[in-house]
């Protein structure tokens, strides 16, 4: 019981600091809102845009759908951007700071730590998308009469438990390869933003690339995302059951799977001296 | 607090036996080499370069005693931050084991991190919090509550010269001494019965120095912790420490009480009052251990080592 309350006080301890720096580097924040708001408007223009753009003319084509289509995809990614870039981040920082020795020197479990960077994350991942959805919302009419919300959060907490397996995952990189690490994992943000279908359907991409779209829980989270807001599908409809289970399997799957490789990547770092500070 | 055979009552310390009859730091041949890491792509044809060595440290055994404090004097890169990164539970050596009354630095990972902390050279904070979110958050990572931490952080820092208004300012704000303070508050705070300082007082400024030392006093006094302390500055160690090791290229060369030393090195040196600490560093880390002889030949100590000195840095050039 005690160490539980030791646990819960640390994982609590990392959410603090991460709040207090978020209120530190507000005008960082309010920069990268501004930078999403207006990416996620250009984006969503080109729905807006469907009839007038070129081998459209005389196709009469509602707008509407297609505009919930990409601020969908837009939407997502900026939660999932923000979410992936708060996990990978948790070792970055503290490397940039020159704190992280003094976080892994303290009588914590790893999942501990780990756990209490991601539910930050996602609590800030969940506030930066509500308010650029809320902001790009007011320039479009949003067409929302099929959507089934209960459905919509569901597919957004399923998800979320994949990408912080896969954000863990990731974490290892910076701790592994001081300045590369970081490059690294903005690599795989940019593939996943290749094959995820974020603003189209994964059947236009090559069938390699369509490999890969399978394996990123990003692909089932828009998809079930979608079914939900255009088609009004319930939970258990079998539309979003094909998205679900994934999502299960990847999150019980990537979650121990992270922690398990980062707990390996620890050990590798503490033997050959690369748990210092840099920069 | 003594600290006897008996379980530990304090938050952190629940279920920890401490048996005080052990020693608090026991480290027993332990060795290091780092390998320097090779590029991650080559041009084809370019042979594969051979990973660089460097032994960090080699063969060290020491211990130390409960409620001694112990400094380990060496030059930089002589493997002093390594040996501290050990126990620290950051390291784990090539070689041989390090223990913390009893405790495995590796096999007791946990435990160890629970009954040590560590102020190292810089004073690693997040620049932009402010002392009280900094330490607040180290003090939850030690299993205290936000109330007892907030009193007992406004206390230390109070205690180490540190003005109120500052304690909710940026860190950034803060001279580098103001800020070495505060890391050794955070290292205080969680009342730790082993305590690494990795040159502690490095770039402070002289009345800094002493609150600092008059600190460490007191955390052992008053609190039975033991204390090792790397440091550059001779006259600190020669005060605060009751023995100290010397350490040349990861080998202690030299180790033992104060007063024992300078007047061994005396003794060597041909003179009859004892040496400052400054001259046994001196006399153990030079490259050539100058002899009766080369003392007849340059006329002094100093002159000789001066004088060999120079010679080994022209034959490292040719």
């Amino acid at each position: 019981m005690a160490s539980l309350l030791h646990q819960g006080r640390a994982s609590y301890a990392f959410f603090e600091r991460n709040w207090n720096l978020t209120k530190r580097y507000w005008g960082w924040e309010v920069v990268w809102l501004i930078y999403n708001i207006v990416n996620a408007m250009s984006v969503t223009y080109i729905g807006a845009a469907a009839q007038l753009l070129p081998g459209t003319k005389g196709l009469k084509i509602d707008p509407a759908p297609l505009i919930l289509y990409l601020l969908i995809g837009t939407s997502v990614w900026s939660y999932l951007s923000v979410t992936f870039e708060g996990v990978t981040d948790l070792i970055s920082i503290e490397r940039w700071e020159g704190t992280i020795e003094h976080t892994f020197m303290a009588p914590i479990s790893r999942f501990t730590h780990l756990v209490g960077s991601c539910w930050y994350a996602i609590a800030h991942g969940m506030l930066f998308t509500f308010l650029q959805l809320l902001v790009v919302g007011l320039f479009f009419h949003v067409d929302l009469s099929h959507a089934n919300y209960l459905t919509a959060v569901f597919m957004l907490l399923i998800g979320s438990i994949s990408f912080i397996g896969f954000g863990i995952g990731a974490s290892v990189l910076p701790l592994l390869f001081t300045e590369r690490g970081s490059q690294m994992s903005y690599i795989i943000r940019a593939i996943l933003l290749l094959v995820s279908g974020v603003y189209y359907p994964i059947s236009v991409l090559p069938s390699w690339m369509q490999s890969l779209a399978r394996i990123s829980p990003a692909t089932y989270v828009l998809s079930g995302l979608r079914s939900a807001l255009l088609e009004d599908r319930p939970i258990w409809s079998a539309d979003i059951w094909s998205c679900t289970w994934p999502l299960i399997i990847a999150g019980v799957v990537s979650v121990p799977l992270g922690v398990y490789i980062f707990r390996l990547a620890e050990q590798y770092a503490k033997r050959t001296g690369k748990l210092k500070r840099n920069g | 607090m003594a600290i006897e055979n008996m379980t530990m009552h304090t938050s952190l310390l629940e279920n920890v036996v401490i048996d005080s009859s052990k020693d608090a730091i026991v480290i027993d041949g332990v060795s290091k080499v780092f390998r320097k890491s090779r590029p991650l792509l080559r041009w084809p044809g370019k042979a594969r370069k051979k990973k660089e060595e460097v032994r960090a440290i080699d063969n060290v055994s020491l211990t130390i005693k409960r409620c001694e404090i112990v400094g380990i004097l060496g030059a930089n890169g002589s493997g002093k931050s390594t040996l501290v990164r050990m126990l620290s539970t950051l390291l784990i050596p090539d070689t041989g084991s390090l223990s913390i009354f009893g405790y495995d630095v590796v096999k007791d990972e946990r435990i160890v991190q629970r009954l040590i902390n560590r102020v190292s050279v810089e004073a690693s904070f997040f620049k932009r919090l402010s002392p009280m979110e900094n330490l607040l958050y180290a003090a939850r990572l030690y299993n205290m509550s936000g109330a007892e931490a907030r009193v007992r952080i406004n206390e230390i820092l109070t205690r180490l010269g540190i003005k109120q208004s500052r304690i909710k300012a940026p860190l950034e704000q803060m001279s580098r001494g103001m800020q070495q303070k505060v890391a050794i508050a955070r290292a205080f705070l969680t009342s730790p019965i082993v305590l690494l300082l990795d040159e502690p007082t490095t770039g402070l400024d002289p009345r800094s120095k002493i609150d600092v030392q008059k600190f460490i006093h007191e955390l052992r006094d008053q609190h039975d912790a033991t204390i090792l302390l790397t440091t550059h500055d001779m006259e600190e160690a020669d005060m605060l420490c009751e023995r100290v090791a010397i350490i040349d290229e990861g080998r202690i060369v030299a180790l033992g009480e104060n007063a024992e030393l300078k007047r061994e090195v005396a003794e060597l040196m041909g003179r009859a009052a004892p040496v400052s600490m400054h001259e046994v560093f001196m006399y153990y880390t030079s490259s050539h251990r100058i002899t009766e002889d080369d003392i007849k030949r340059y006329g002094s100590w100093e002159k000789a080592f001066e004088a060999l000195e120079a010679q080994r840095k022209d034959e490292d050039e040719e």
